[in-house]
């Protein structure tokens, strides 16, 4: 492998003033009634590696997708290596070179390895039979180059997330990649994951790729890129070299003002205890789980991903059956064996998946935020119109939701934007407990902080909240007292102002 | 624009009437209807017979059964599910409505035939709703075992009225109320009861909830085994009203006279641009889309082309529209990935 190290002055100087590998030139596009992308311009050179960053619905998605050809700009050029470039679809782009990794993965489970990385380009025998040996040599050899543990053999099925990325990554070094564009890559990866996932963009950057790399995650930004660009509303709001820059510039480019600062608005003393579950078992998924979340307090639930946090939660709204233990709403043992039993007592559960579990994605704003109460927006069964729109304003307000209209299905809302629509659904409802999980998953930075905001006044005003995350920073800012999972037993408890990031740490690992 | 107008003092230029977007979002939104109606228009022309008031009405007492059907099961399909049952439970209540007639008196006999049709829905909806089994293997699997009940009911014979002119069951097949057929405002009520039904009450709207992401609607506290299950229950009861108009109209029943209806009726859903994956449609673009395919057939035959040529037009213009439908949301006619 060659680093730049291994080149001589004289390279590099020959090297330097090159034309970029991948210029963007004032690209447009408009959708009906928005225009996604307005004369943004973008330079990548070879080796560099490009974070690109915005808020959700900013148009890095969307500029993406013209580079990567599935939509077709309105006016601009995109060259590549000096050469102005026609991207007509996916298929033309990964043979020009230009690979984009996904955020959601497409891959088949079902087949191996192997088989995934070459999809579309298996390599065959006469007869058009797939030569297995060469496909297995091939795979073996680009899983080596990454790293990888797992063999070109395995199920994908069989493979973590992480791999799975890998797995992904290995797709796109078929074709000597010129452009890679990793899009969120670390949203599901493990810290010792990550390192992996960093190595193998600086091999890459070694072998002279240019990387564009989009992430919400400033502390990755501020590791692996050289240049940052902002976008915001669709146009490029300032490219930074990252040396030469810092967090809060960037911030302010990306939001066009400053963050405040995160307040504290904690209550003084907590209510009565609002939700205690005792001996909570579920067969392997979790274990004898008890704990209790007074009134005004926010209870932050942290683990890894699988330590059954997301279970525990749906066994408490009644989405599943319980082995044994008691749920107690107020004092009182409670059964809940569906979700209108837990509405019922008035609890509220925000999902961990907005797209899956949390909205309709086609149905308007008006009617997600409805759906969870029903019964109050009507009269013997039929629809209260006005009841409804009451709803949507009171909540489209109180959480400054910014939607066209209240018909705009949601599927049309940033990230941000929807999931205010389905607090405002649960908010609704009026509940004395709300479970949120993972409330800032994919979020921009904006909506993340107005998201935290709400979780502590909605506790001042007295509601409990049991709060599941993932994310260090937001369990240790938001929550009052700290719950530590692992696998499935409740390993600690902490209380949030004392409790040290290493301490927390180790209860979720099992040390 | 505004500064233009300003420093030369030029009038205010108006958008003109039409613009291109109009053409193109009136075309994506009423685009079956504007291909319906030039439709109307091309046959008015080749026939003089088929713009007729006769022949109008004609038209809407023949599509009558399958509409009646067709409302019912534009509700299981916007719940998310197929309902392929419906052709043969078309045959196995007209066989039992008619059979009945003669021995227990009609309205006894309708009584019954609609118990028994609900019993099926039941079934269905259990089956789809409660079991989570996939409903075209369910659906598909009823429409077999209820042919083959009503050949176990009938011993395969056909089965007829005595008394045809005497009984008040042929009002509901053959007479006219206000000069309207009494199959047309059968039709056309339970279309628009159902449309209240799914636009005006808690129901609907779980309705779309459970068919737009089942996973979300339970997790908003939406019971969706019983939504489904009403959906199958509903789609049953208009079969059941189907199989009252059509055995009175016939006075009689073969075997398999609802043969091939669940096809027509889905087709004629499909056309009217309910989504067959769940979560968006509506009643009248049902009501649009069976009176297309009404008047395509009549059309057809008015111009001499035999039967079966309706057929393979009828497919024809069901795969072009919903080809048009999909390229216009996409903005071409073919996808460029392979």
């Amino acid at each position: 492998m060659r680093t730049l190290a291994h080149h001589t002055a004289a390279e590099l100087a020959e090297l330097a003033p090159r034309a970029p590998l991948l210029h963007i030139d004032g690209v447009t596009k408009t959708f009906p009634g928005v225009k996604a992308l307005d004369d943004v311009s973008l330079e990548v050179r070879a080796g560099e590696v490009h974070a690109l960053l915005g808020e959700n619905g900013a148009g890095k998605s969307t500029l993406m997708k013209v580079l990567a050809g599935n939509h077709q700009a309105d006016r601009g050029q995109i060259h590549l290596e000096g050469e102005p470039i026609r991207v007509s679809g996916p298929h033309e782009a990964k043979h020009l070179g230009i690979v984009l990794i996904h955020q959601e993965l497409s891959l088949a489970p079902e087949m191996t390895v192997a088989e995934n990385i070459f999809l579309g380009s298996l390599p065959r025998r006469a007869l058009g039979f797939v030569d297995f040996r060469k496909l297995y040599a091939d795979a073996g050899r680009i899983l080596d180059r990454l790293g990888c543990r797992f063999a070109a053999s395995d199920k994908v099925e069989t493979l973590s997330i992480a791999n799975r990325q890998m797995v992904e990554i290995g797709r796109a070094l078929v074709f000597t990649p010129k452009i890679v564009v990793f899009d969120e890559p670390t949203a599901s990866l493990t810290d010792a994951e990550k390192v992996v996932l960093f190595d193998v963009i600086r091999s890459l950057q070694d072998e002279n790729v240019g990387i564009v790399y989009i992430s919400h995650r400033m502390d990755e930004i501020f590791t692996l890129s050289d240049r940052i660009t902002v976008l915001r509303d669709g146009a490029v709001r300032g490219t930074l070299e990252t040396a030469r820059t810092n967090e809060d510039e960037v911030t302010r480019l990306m939001i066009g003002r400053a963050l405040e600062p995160r307040s504290h608005a904690r209550a003084r003393e907590p209510g009565p205890v609002a939700l205690e579950v005792k001996g909570l078992s579920c067969a392997d998924l979790f274990r004898d789980v008890s704990f209790s979340v007074r009134a005004g307090e926010v209870v932050g639930m942290y683990g890894l991903i699988g330590a059954g946090r997301t279970e525990i939660a749906e066994t408490i709204f009644g989405l599943r059956a319980p082995d044994a233990g008691e749920i107690r709403r107020d004092g009182e043992v409670v059964s809940i064996t569906s979700p209108p039993d837990a509405i019922a007592h008035g609890i509220a559960l925000a999902p961990e998946s907005r797209k899956e579990q949390g909205l309709v994605l086609g149905m308007s704003c008006r009617d997600n935020m409805s759906l969870s109460q029903l019964g109050e927006v009507s009269r013997v069964g039929w629809l209260d119109r006005s009841a409804e729109q009451a709803i949507y304003d009171r909540y489209a307000v109180r959480l400054s939701l910014k939607s066209p209209s209240w018909r705009t299905p949601v599927v049309n809302l940033s990230g941000g934007n929807q999931q205010k629509v389905v607090l405002g659904k649960w908010l609704g409802t009026a509940p004395k407990v709300l479970i949120i999980d993972e409330p800032t998953r994919g979020i921009d930075v904006g909506s993340k902080a107005e998201i935290h905001g709400l979780i502590r006044e909605l506790a001042a005003a007295g509601m409990a909240v049991l709060m599941i995350s993932s994310e260090m920073p937001e369990v240790l800012g938001v929550s009052d007292r700290i719950l530590a999972l692992y696998h499935g037993r409740l390993a600690a408890e902490f209380d949030a102002d004392s409790v040290t990031e290493d301490a927390l740490v180790q209860a979720i690992s099992g040390l | 624009m505004a500064k233009t107008d300003v420093e030369l003092a030029v009038p205010v230029r108006r958008d003109p009437w039409i613009t291109r977007d109009k053409v193109v979002h009136l075309l994506q939104t009423k685009g079956l209807l504007i291909a319906f109606a030039l439709f109307l228009v091309a046959f008015s022309l080749a026939s003089d017979r088929f713009a007729s008031v006769d022949n109008i009405s004609t038209v809407l007492r023949q599509v009558a059964i399958v509409g009646t059907i067709a409302v019912g099961v534009t509700i299981v399909v916007i719940g998310g599910n197929l309902d392929l049952s419906v052709g043969s439970l078309l045959s196995f209540s007209t066989v039992l409505v008619v059979d009945l007639h003669d021995k227990i008196g009609p309205g006894p006999a309708i009584l019954i035939m609609f118990a028994a049709a609900l019993a099926v829905g039941c079934v269905n909806g259990l089956l789809v709703g409660f079991a989570r089994l996939n409903s075209l293997i369910v659906t598909l699997g009823m429409l077999s075992a209820i042919q083959g009940l009503t050949l176990i009911y009938s011993g395969g014979q056909n089965v007829d009225i005595a008394d045809q002119e005497g009984t008040w069951f042929a009002f509901f097949g053959r007479d006219f109320l206000l000069g309207v057929a009494v199959p047309t405002w059968i039709f056309l009520g339970l279309a628009v009861i159902l449309h209240v039904v799914l636009t005006r009450t808690t129901f609907g709207r779980k309705v779309f909830a459970v068919g737009g992401n089942p996973t979300a609607a339970a997790f908003s506290g939406v019971r969706r085994a019983r939504v489904v299950f009403s959906t199958y229950l509903i789609s049953a009861f208009c079969t059941a009203c189907a199989a009252v108009i059509l055995g009175s109209r016939v006075m009689g029943s073969q075997n398999n006279v609802g043969q091939g209806y669940e096809l027509v009726v889905l087709a004629g859903v499909i056309l009217g641009g309910t989504s067959l994956l769940g979560g968006s449609g509506s009643i009248p673009k049902t009501v649009v889309g069976v009176l297309i395919l009404g008047f395509i057939q009549n059309g057809l035959l008015l111009l001499g082309y035999p039967y079966y040529a309706q057929w393979l037009v009828t497919w024809v213009v069901i795969i072009l529209a919903v080809w048009l439908d999909v390229a216009s949301k996409r903005g071409r006619l073919f996808t460029t990935t392979s």
